[in-house]
């Protein structure tokens, strides 16, 4: 029997940004990435082509995190203290670029420094090859008291700068357009302020499995469908941070006092970032940051699947 | 595809005879497309257009239902590719696949365990759904002790996997009474597999190497008088799996095309193919192993698409009493999203340190989106604090806001003169620390 193969056919596409700078682009990155390009829904390999697979990001700190899960620190044990290091141990271990958050405080508690953040920066820089996304610890003022001088001290990487939110996007994006890089989530105030659209990542934000995760993964679906049905403000690829969120929650934190159906502690916290993170690739993710390696490994092996041509149904 | 009134009009006798109570039969077609009056109102519609009318109104992907000893498990009657649309209704099956060369004693310990198998998720207790056995020894008096050994440790529906229909059959004698799945009918094995779940009440997956050849074989089927199909797409990886579920998918939504209107089964190989399996479509879902570890986060991704996204689920606004507290004991904050509610209440048992936990009509939001949606503010927060009476109960006016919402202390001090404002953590797993130490 006939069988009419139904293709989706999309006035709009999902924009194409390019990130990380190799030598020859004015950078010292071995290679540059680049995500988005989409012309359907994710991994719809039947209906058009998919120019770039969805990329992996390993989320490292600029020093010691005070609040993760002991399995992380245990795994990064000895390399945690040292951001190069942490970030080369990224790249072996399979990421295709390094997210770097700075700290608020530094370890003694007082706060962050600018000559701190542009070392721990270099440091990154020095050691692994990677693309490198930087983010702000969050709070407007350090943000851009930290941002800026990364920005001018890294000229010509492009980097991706984050997080533009609505205290703090002027000084992101202005700093970010200066000195050649890329700002992180989608604002229409942003390209407002003339920074072009193939410079800009949008961030969702989703939460974990079993903490709301429903809701970041239709809002994904509907940015995509609005991106391909044309809304230009839509059309940014999507960055997540499936690890921040995943190794959050109890399941991924917590090994002693839970549950016995919970299972094994380690094989849970990782199915929960691991999981998470293909439940956003499914719904649209062109980034996925990761904090664990076999979860990286993992995902890996999952992209490069969904990557497989499909020829005929 | 629902039929519209005009095409209804041309299945009935045209002839106004006005016993329906309409004045003519396109103002009765008119009703009958609008689901207003039922069919059976005309007395001369032939059996012909009868049968024709209850095709169109039936769903585009059929309902599919299998049943043991008053458990059933059901999946079709999908009418969205996209939860936000609507809502994805019926929940896929997932069950966990053993095979027959185990010896029925060992089959039904690990059968006994998986079946205890439940985990509380805000509130809600999750399990396994059935099991599946597998013929892969190839002898029927081998299968069937199986399935007995099977049964005798759960009461869940099953599936009965293998190629030979006399080793199914025997299998499914085993199971008198019963509504399990067969699996699978191929273009070698379909007519006897289909004689043995018609004679039985079973219902039947259908395999086939492409989508033609699967829409060939259901048709077959169909025509021998079986409905109750599921379609098996060959679980070849992440990619062809994806493509061809969705595109089942819209076949049957888009297009109405009865060949495929049917839940699918897959085996997922590992947990990141059954992630896809329940985002993407799947009815009846059989993994290859059970693990608590594995299991846990793949009931909640399950119970979270396919929560309503229209309604968020939520608890009852109210003062909750954890750990038996006292009047001098601490009040906290939270919103009436159950998910947080859950995190919270958990966390605040889990500190064995008693507590009032005040939650505030938020809408069913979570603390920041309802904080961001202005439904859970200073005044909401200070409303809930005097409409639930929270000073009658204590003796110590303090109150410990979610980390999350610490910009509102100081409107809230406004709000509630003469009670102290503290600011708690930001997430719940934080909870205990902070009441140990900072309470």
């Amino acid at each position: 029997m006939p069988v009419e193969i139904l293709k989706d056919k999309w006035p709009g596409s999902v924009r194409q940004v390019t990130f990380g700078a190799t030598a020859a682009e004015g950078g010292t990155r071995a290679k540059s990435i680049t995500v988005g390009g989409q012309t359907s829904l994710p991994f719809m390999h039947f209906e058009a082509p998919i120019p770039h697979r969805p990329v992996i990001g390993l989320e490292i700190r600029d020093r010691r995190p005070d609040d993760w899960s002991p399995l992380l620190l245990q795994e990064w044990a000895e390399v945690i203290d040292d951001p190069g290091k942490w970030a080369k141990a990224g790249q072996d271990a399979g990421a295709d670029l390094i997210q770097m958050t700075l700290n608020l405080t530094d370890k003694d508690g007082k706060p962050n420094t600018p000559e701190a953040a542009v070392a721990a920066v270099k440091s990154v820089l020095g050691a692994c090859s990677l693309p490198l996304i930087v983010f702000g610890p969050g709070q407007a003022e350090m943000d851009n008291a930290l941002l800026v001088p990364v920005a001018e001290a890294t000229k010509g990487e492009r980097l991706v700068l984050g997080i533009c939110e609505d205290k703090n996007y002027r000084t992101i994006v202005a700093t970010a357009m200066a000195n050649g890089h890329l700002a992180k989530q989608l604002n229409i105030l942003i390209s407002d302020m003339g920074l072009p659209a193939d410079r800009i990542l949008m961030d969702p934000t989703t939460g974990a499995l079993g903490y709301g995760i429903e809701y970041g993964y239709s809002v994904m679906e509907r940015l995509r469908l609005a991106a391909l049905q044309g809304d230009a403000m839509m059309q940014q690829p999507m960055l997540v941070t499936p690890g921040f969120e995943a190794w959050k929650t109890k399941e991924s934190k917590v090994g002693e006092g839970v549950p016995e159906a919970w299972g094994d502690w380690l094989k849970r916290a990782i199915n929960w970032e691991t999981l998470t993170a293909v439940a956003l690739l499914e719904s649209g993710a062109d980034i996925v940051v990761l904090r664990h390696p076999e979860s990286i490994q993992r995902v890996r092996a999952a992209i490069e699947e969904l990557m497989t041509p499909v020829a005929e149904l | 595809m629902a039929l519209t009134g005009i095409q209804i009009y041309k299945l009935l006798p045209q002839t106004n005879c006005k016993e329906c109570g309409f004045p003519t039969c396109l103002a009765f077609a008119m009703k009958l497309a609008a689901k207003q009056v039922e069919l059976s109102a005309c007395p001369y519609v032939t059996e012909e257009s009868k049968a024709q009318l209850a095709e169109s109104s039936a769903p585009p992907i059929r309902l599919v239902a299998l049943k043991a000893d008053g458990n059933e498990v059901k999946a079709g009657n999908e009418v969205v590719l996209f939860r936000h649309e609507k809502t994805f209704y019926n929940r896929p099956g997932l069950f966990v696949k053993y095979n027959d060369d185990l010896a029925p004693e060992a089959l039904k310990a690990a059968v006994a365990l998986a079946n205890a198998y439940a985990v509380n998720y805000v509130g809600i207790a999750l399990t396994l759904d059935g099991f599946a056995v597998e013929a892969v020894s190839g002898e029927p008096g081998k299968f069937a002790a199986a399935i007995k050994a099977v049964r005798e440790a759960t009461k869940r529906p099953l599936i009965l996997i293998g190629k030979d229909p006399a080793v199914l059959e025997a299998g499914l004698k085993a199971l008198p009474g019963e509504s399990p799945m067969l699996y699978a009918a191929n273009a070698d094995n379909w007519e006897a597999m289909a004689a043995l779940a018609k004679g039985s009440g079973a219902s039947l997956a259908v395999v086939a190497p492409t989508l033609e050849d699967l829409a060939d074989l259901t048709e077959k089927i169909k025509a021998k008088g079986l409905e109750d199909l599921a379609l098996g797409l060959g679980d070849q990886n992440l990619s062809a799996d994806l493509s061809a579920s969705t595109q089942v998918r819209r076949l049957a939504l888009k297009k109405n095309f009865r060949a495929l209107g049917f839940p699918m089964v897959t085996f997922p190989n590992r947990p990141e193919a059954a992630v896809q399996a329940i985002a993407k479509y799947a009815g009846f879902i059989v993994l290859d192993s059970f693990a608590p570890e594995t299991v846990y986060p793949l009931l909640v991704l399950r119970q979270n698409i396919y929560t309503d996204p229209q309604k968020p689920i939520q608890v009852q606004p109210g003062v909750y009493e954890i750990n038996g507290p006292k009047p001098e004991s601490p009040v906290l904050v939270t919103t009436n999203f159950s998910i947080t509610y859950f995190s919270v209440a958990n966390e605040v048992e889990g500190s064995g340190l008693p507590a009032w936990l005040v939650v505030c009509d938020a809408e069913g939001m979570s603390v920041l989106t309802a904080w961001a949606a202005g439904k859970f503010d200073a005044e909401r927060i200070a409303k809930a604090i005097k409409g639930f009476n929270v000073a009658d109960k204590i003796s110590r006016k303090r109150v410990v806001l979610p980390g999350h919402v610490a910009v509102l202390s100081g409107e809230l001090e406004e709000e509630l003169p003469g009670w102290e404002i503290r600011v708690g953590p930001r997430e719940a797993v934080d909870i205990p620390k902070f009441m140990k130490e900072a309470l």
